[in-house]
């Protein structure tokens, strides 16, 4: 008999005692077990760092020179007798849901995942388990997206028009994850894509495993007139600074499943909002949960209260956990913005 | 409504008052006569009356969604626009509606006298088959207050553009009690109409807050000064021997008011003027909840005309003898309006002059200032002596300067999610004094604004991450933050749980300074009452 179980939350992280490992920790721990790159998920600090082999770049771009082991998708390592193996969870690249059995009892911890394959990430794969750590940012029925085809057709739409008027475009999303699904998809054919340095540099880390345009990274040498007509990348974070006056006259957007919200998109004052997501939406999250069979449900970051009482009223065995991830959070701007 | 839909689609996808100009101009170029009326109507805060009640539109949304009722409620909390969210749970349809917009509204009117099940049969059968827009934009239709970012300001701009009539002239046509349903875009916008214009008042004057020291406004001899009366701003129009009482929310208010019945016969026919109506219990100015009295009354009892009559203190005059006389000097209207007092002043009419205050320097003026809360008045207005009578807000003539503040230190006790363009934020405050054992905080008072973008955004945060307990949209925080909350005025309540109502709190700045300790106490703020 056990009785501590196999994944307990505590001030420092997602703990399992048996193999005394943490897995996503928010503060320094010996050794970190880590879901996906985002700042949130792999901080700075831990003695040691196992993860997917696609997010060492990341993660070594970020956080300097560190001890990281990489692993493939599904491949097993026993920690005292419980076996870790990560799998894609398709929120960006390198991003991995990590399965912890130990005497043939089997939890899932998502990090943050999307259901949709975005061609970027790895897609998603549902696991088999009896307990399922799941995040849920957007655990509301009010959201669901599109398919990206969808979203895509109307960004470059918006692009084309913009161009037609005279403006540039210039579309704010994360340098993590949001700007490489969004340079995959922007049409080269109606112009260039300028970057902002945050975006250049996390996309220079990832070009020996993506496919990318060519891109121009924009500094003092890069006139304003040749920018003119043409498509900036940029972090959240550079939407009001002076960095953009550069642009003048241009369009801003935001790319994000926060654009959901009228109010959200006016509150920031920009002009456009496509709402395109990295993670489940309501529907996404309901099948995933449903798919891996699990009872038992623990809700992590996001809607949490709400989506555990519905998860409840369905006849789960769901409750809630308090973590250190960026939760509930519209306003964030801050998640990967590290040059 | 595919055309009304991607006008406000096309009005949210910008955030450039020039490009929002433009698309409305253009729809105002192309739409259907009538569907301009009824855009002129929405956009200008006139809606048909509201079929059906929200609690059975979100009853029927969540069925139809197939969702608990709970979990739409939520959703709504978060969402923070009804129809917002009624058109995001329901699910996705890609069609649209050849029916026109005003179309749709005489079906929103005709659906009133229905039963409810022709009500609930016919917003299912819109909800299931209109795409997103035109899905939000028919329930905000019939949801009533269509605030989308676009005031009716920047409308009239736009129908002036596409018209080529003056936007003065424009906001003028557009005063009154006209009802969409019945007149035609040429009857309101093209023609002139005299008999239209019997109970028309006209659009109101309104002062920014003086932002420097009066100095700097220039010789004090160019200046006019009077008190600026707390009441309801009004304008009271006699013609043809009829009264009309317009409140500057542009409603008409003639019967709430019947003590003023008494101007026609005295006053003579074609005279507008604009003043404040203020309560005059036991024959003295008394406080704006004794106006509250009377504010939410249909009908208006003897008892009450009796223990709470109410004055119109006069500012100005705009129409003189038939005349619209709004471009003359300010000095002008007021020697009319003073002989027009003096002439009646003996005949026991509830009018009273707003005198202009006697001064040959600013420090005078800023004495008077300082009698404001003894004389029960807000503080001062300022006018330029040559100025005309403009229309709306604008700089440069008038300007109010108001009283200081009175001002307490508060703590942050419950939060609530914001509206709009606050959705999804805790941006609406609670905030709590002392009790006399310095142990419990008593909530005294709500506000929902003095902070920055930058200063919401911080506190929401801390908010999420230090909630207590959660009660709906309602959430108890961790007292931890103080603030130091203004208000125009206080006065004792039985109504309130701290037993003190105050005016228009609002936040002043964050004392981050300040340990909750350091708060305030009730008795504090009772040691403010007058």
């Amino acid at each position: 008999m056990r009785n501590t179980p196999l994944l307990a939350f505590n001030n420092k992280g997602i703990y399992c005692a048996q193999a005394d490992v943490y897995l996503d920790p928010w503060r320094p721990v010996d050794k970190a077990i880590i879901s996906h790159g985002h700042a949130d998920h792999s901080r700075w600090g831990h003695k040691k760092y196992i993860t997917h082999h696609s997010n060492i770049p990341i993660i070594k771009h970020r956080l300097g020179d560190i001890n990281v082991s990489g692993k493939e998708w599904s491949e097993t390592f026993t920690i005292n007798n419980v076996k870790f193996s990560f799998h894609p969870a398709g929120h960006i690249i390198g991003s991995a849901q990590i399965r912890v059995e130990y005497k043939g009892e089997v939890w899932v911890f998502t990090g943050d995942y999307k259901t949709e394959d975005d061609g970027v990430a790895t897609p998603y794969e549902p696991v088999k388990c009896h307990t399922f750590i799941t995040e849920c940012t957007f655990g509301l029925p009010a959201f669901k997206w599109q398919p990206q085809e969808e979203v895509f057709a109307e960004v470059n739409n918006w692009w084309q028009q913009n161009q037609s008027e005279g403006r540039t475009s210039v579309i704010f999303g994360y340098s993590l994850g949001k700007a490489q699904r969004l340079l995959k998809y922007l049409d080269t054919s109606i112009g260039k894509i300028y970057t902002h340095g945050a975006i250049e540099n996390m996309t220079e880390v990832l070009r020996p495993q993506l496919k990318m345009p060519e891109t121009t990274r924009i500094t003092r040498d890069v006139k304003k007139e040749e920018i003119k007509g043409n498509i900036v990348v940029a972090p959240p974070s550079a939407h009001g600074t002076p960095w953009i006056k550069k642009m003048v006259p241009y369009v801003t957007a935001s790319a994000s499943g926060w654009m959901t919200f009228r109010g959200a998109r006016r509150r920031r004052a920009i002009d456009r909002g496509f709402v395109l997501s990295d993670h489940c939406d309501w529907q996404g999250l309901l099948s995933s949960i449903k798919e891996t069979g699990a009872e038992k449900v623990i809700c992590t970051h996001g809607y949490t209260d709400i989506f555990s009482r519905y998860l409840r009223e369905i006849g789960y065995d769901a409750r809630t956990e308090q973590t250190q991830y960026e939760e509930e959070n519209a306003e964030q701007t801050s998640k990967t913005e590290d040059a | 409504m595919r055309q009304f839909a991607e006008l406000i689609k096309t009005l949210d996808s910008t955030n450039k008052t020039t490009l929002k100009v433009e698309a409305l101009t253009q729809y105002f170029n192309n739409a259907p006569d009538r569907d301009k009326v009824w855009t002129i109507a929405i956009l200008s805060h006139r809606r048909p009356p509201r079929p059906v009640n929200t609690t059975l539109m979100r009853l029927w949304a969540s069925e139809i969604a197939n969702i608990p009722l709970w979990l739409f409620e939520e959703s709504y909390h978060i969402v923070g626009d009804l129809a917002e969210t009624i058109a995001l749970v329901i699910p996705p349809s890609s069609a649209s509606s050849e029916k026109s917009l005003s179309q749709f509204l005489q079906e929103i009117i005709d659906l009133k006298p229905g039963s409810e099940e022709e009500k609930k049969e016919y917003l299912k059968e819109n909800w299931l088959s209109l795409n997103y827009y035109e899905r939000f934009v028919f329930t905000k239709l019939i949801t009533g207050s269509f605030r989308i970012g676009v005031s009716q300001k920047l409308m009239t701009r736009a129908l002036s553009k596409a018209t080529s009539i003056d936007e003065d002239i424009l906001a003028y046509k557009l005063m009154g009690d006209w009802n969409p349903a019945k007149t035609t875009y040429t009857k309101l916008i093209l023609e002139e109409n005299e008999e239209d214009f019997l109970s028309k008042p006209y659009p109101f004057y309104l002062a920014y807050a003086i932002e420097d020291q009066p100095e700097d406004l220039g010789d004090v001899s160019d200046w006019s000064a009077e008190h600026k009366w707390d009441g309801i701003r009004s304008q009271i129009i006699i013609r043809n021997d009829e009264l009309f009482v317009w409140s500057r929310g542009e409603e008409l208010v003639t019967d709430k008011y019947p003590e003023f019945e008494k101007f026609v016969g005295v006053i003579p026919n074609g005279t507008v003027i604009d003043g404040e109506i203020l309560p005059f219990p036991k024959g003295e100015i008394g406080t704006f909840k004794d106006l509250q009295t009377r504010i939410g009354r249909k009908t208006i009892s003897k008892s009450l005309l009796k223990k709470t009559p109410v004055i119109l203190k006069a500012y100005d005059v705009l129409e003189w003898q038939g005349d619209d006389i709004r471009q003359m000097a300010f000095q002008d209207r007021r020697a009319i309006l003073e002989k027009l007092y003096t002439e009646v002043k003996f005949d026991e009419l509830p009018l009273h002059l707003s005198h202009t205050i006697q001064f040959t320097s600013w420090e005078e003026v800023a004495e008077e200032r300082e009698r404001s809360r003894e004389v029960k008045s807000e503080g001062l207005m300022l006018k330029r002596l040559d100025s005309p009578y403009l229309v709306g807000r604008k700089k440069g003539d008038w300007w109010k300067w108001k009283v200081d503040p009175l001002t307490i230190d508060a703590v942050l006790t419950y939060a609530m999610r914001g509206h709009g363009r606050r959705s999804n934020l805790f941006t609406d405050y609670t905030f709590g004094l002392w009790d006399e054992k310095k142990e419990e905080l008593v909530t005294f008072a709500k506000a929902y604004s003095g902070l920055t973008d930058a200063e919401f955004k911080k506190l929401d945060a801390w908010i999420k991450k230090n909630t207590l307990e959660r009660f709906g949209p309602v959430r108890s925080v961790t007292p931890h933050h103080v603030f130091e909350v203004a208000f125009e005025g206080i006065a004792e309540s039985k109504r309130h749980k701290s037993g003190v109502a105050t005016r228009f709190p609002r936040i002043l700045r964050w004392r981050t300074d300040k340990k909750i300790e350091e708060a305030n106490t009730l008795e504090d703020l009772k040691a403010l009452i007058p």
